[in-house]
């Protein structure tokens, strides 16, 4: 796994230019959307992770204005704190809804930030503001190219160590005990875990991640505004995570990469039409997908080991139909 | 004194097409429990069609009265046709599954919409603002009002009373109040759900087109209309429980006033000012004010 991020990284050296920065922003949605999956895993799915994108990009580029921070890995670091940070205020809140509520919560409160940023004229308003090239351990980037591959490579080397992590936490206690909240989250409680503390838990790792990516972001743009924080942000990131299915840690990084050469390339031969693109792609891996592109490559491994840690999450109102 | 009457009529006047859409949001939850994220979608429809069809008759040199009638006419048969047709021809691929992927479902639904109407309609502003002089303008206690603006609170209370009735005093209403408490049973009873599901939507997309079609005249229809629509009528539904009628209607009048009082006392609160209502509702009572609470499987 770890080789596999560290052969992903160098690639990078033979990748056109042009890929480099779609590349950067395909790892930075897969990591929101790891998160996503991580969340998903207690039943629960966040429309509203743009509020910690948005938290951590804002956050990243204020902090960095105010005390002259370039450093690309200081840069993540803080825009993982402040996701975190935030997640961990609003987490015990959000975590007694469940289902739709939840979704809908989580989308309100992005809204919430979206408004008040658009209306704060001195972070820009609507327009949003820009911040300089990053650097890395005081090397100073002077090349676009070499630039755009430092940043490439940090944020896979992240993508790719936020996914082992994943996969170690899918494995551990809190990892199962978050699977029981899905099935049946009063069992869970009559066990003597607090299944509100659980969700709590997965929702700041959630933000964690989404506020990292939301520094990447920033950084691969140089530019932020609120359509960071706006609701049809967090849907992309949504998409990113059923495209994946919730089974792969690998397939998240697949999917990601898949919409972002879907946008490019619509851009380029339909323009103004890539939602409609978009849309259709997803309906399509709705129906004939079920489980996420994950499950292409899966089906085979799966005769092989059978991992009971990880089952699909849609099929789920049927076996409570089933109950 | 005139400054809090002020507030409460532009509130009315906002919550008046306001409870249209969320009433359309509302009922579609309650008889196919999927939350619409294209609700939005289908209130731009509503404006556009409108829009077009004020457009024509005015073109032909009719009086607007009849463009009014007209708009109204076009969008009720062009929407419950698309409305229909969705339901038969796409949602009924995805029953049964996860509530979350019905929600994804109707969230592609959104994205292909939202670039449909671009292609149709284009990107440039487009007015219908004929229809909105029909109705004068009113004196009220010394401020001057739209009579248009002042119509539609009327109009949609009788909109709101009538599918009340529809729903409560009606055999269709109570075979759909039946579908709405136990479709199971419903379905042993020998109704048949699958129809119902199908006018049930029709009927949803309708009233948010109607309520696109009402606000058609006072604004100008662009971009990105939908997304604002359907991010109000959320909160208007979740405040007054998903599925409930009088919930709406509270809910509705609700995020009129606190809309039009950050408006007029505090205009950068006002997105802030809806979702705190909804965030202090949703604290006390968690499935909304008028939601009776279930008993669920341990």
């Amino acid at each position: 796994m770890i080789l596999l991020v560290a052969a992903a990284a160098l690639f990078g050296r033979v990748l056109p230019t042009w890929t480099l920065s779609l590349a950067t922003i395909a790892a930075s949605n897969a990591l929101i959307a790891l998160g996503i999956v991580i969340l998903a895993r207690t039943g629960n799915v966040s429309f509203g992770q743009g509020l910690f994108y948005a938290a951590g990009g804002y956050g990243v580029a204020l902090i960095a204005n105010a005390w002259g921070i370039t450093d690309a890995v200081a840069q993540m670091l803080i825009g993982a704190i402040c996701g975190g940070l935030l997640g961990l205020v609003i987490g015990p809140f959000i975590a007694r809804y469940s289902g739709i509520f939840f979704g809908m919560l989580t989308l309100a409160l992005s809204m919430v930030l979206y408004g008040a940023l658009v209306k704060t004229t001195a972070l820009g308003g609507s327009d949003g503001f820009n911040i300089g090239r990053p650097t890395l351990f005081g090397i100073v980037f002077t090349d676009t190219r070499e630039a755009d591959f430092m940043l490439y490579a940090v944020s896979v080397i992240t993508t790719g160590l936020a996914g082992v992590a994943a996969r170690i936490l899918f494995r551990s206690e809190l990892g199962l005990a978050s699977l029981a909240v899905r099935e049946n989250n009063l069992r869970v409680e009559y066990l003597g875990i607090s299944s509100n503390w659980v969700i709590t838990i997965n929702f700041t790792i959630a933000a964690i991640f989404a506020g990292a990516a939301g520094a990447f972001a920033l950084m691969a743009q140089r530019h932020i505004d609120p359509q960071f924080a706006y609701w049809t942000t967090s849907g992309e990131f949504v998409f990113v995570a059923v495209l994946a299915g919730y089974q792969s840690v690998a397939a998240v990084f697949v999917a990601s990469l898949a919409l972002e050469l879907v946008r490019s390339f619509s851009n380029l031969y339909l323009p103004n039409t890539w939602q409609l693109v978009l849309g259709i792609f997803l309906l399509a891996v709705i129906l004939f997908l079920p489980r996420g592109i994950g499950s292409l490559w899966i089906r085979q491994k799966r005769k092989r080991t059978y991992n009971p840690t990880l089952p699909p999450l849609a099929g789920q109102a049927q076996r409570e139909a089933a109950q | 004194m005139n400054f809090f009457l002020t507030i409460i009529l532009d509130g009315l006047i906002q919550a008046s097409w306001l409870f249209v859409v969320a009433l359309g949001l509302t009922l579609v939850f309650g008889v196919l429990k999927i939350l619409n994220i294209a609700h939005g979608s289908f209130y731009a429809l509503g404006a556009y069609i409108a829009a077009t069809t004020v457009t024509m008759v005015a073109a032909h040199n009719l009086p607007p009265s009849f463009g009014f009638l007209a708009m109204l006419v076009a969008v009720a048969l062009i929407a419950s046709a698309v409305g229909i047709l969705l339901e038969r021809g796409l949602l009924k691929l995805f029953y049964g599954r996860d509530e979350v992927v019905l929600l994804l479902v109707t969230y592609a639904v959104f994205l292909i919409l939202e670039d449909a109407t671009k292609l149709i309609w284009g990107v440039n502003p487009i007015y219908a603002t004929q229809p909105y002089e029909l109705f004068g303008s009113v004196e009220f206690a010394g401020l001057y009002y739209v009579g248009y603006d002042l119509m539609l609170i009327p109009l949609s209370a009788a909109i709101g009373l009538m599918v009340w009735f529809g729903l409560n005093r009606t055999i269709t209403g109570k075979i759909v109040l039946a579908v709405i408490h136990n479709q199971e049973m419903s379905v042993s009873m020998g109704v048949r759900v699958n129809r119902v599901y199908a006018v049930a939507f029709g009927f949803g997309v309708l009233l948010a087109s109607l309520g696109g079609a009402l606000t058609a005249p006072k604004i100008s229809m662009q971009p990105g209309l939908s997304s604002d629509v359907i991010i109000l009528s959320f909160a208007i539904v979740v405040i007054g429980g998903l599925g409930s009628v009088e919930g709406a209607a509270v809910g509705a009048v609700l995020v009129g006033l606190a809309r039009a009082a950050s408006v007029h006392l505090m205009p950068q609160a006002e997105l802030f000012m809806i979702y705190l209502i909804m965030a202090a509702v949703l604290m006390f009572r968690p499935e909304g004010l008028f939601k009776r609470e279930t008993a669920r499987r341990i």
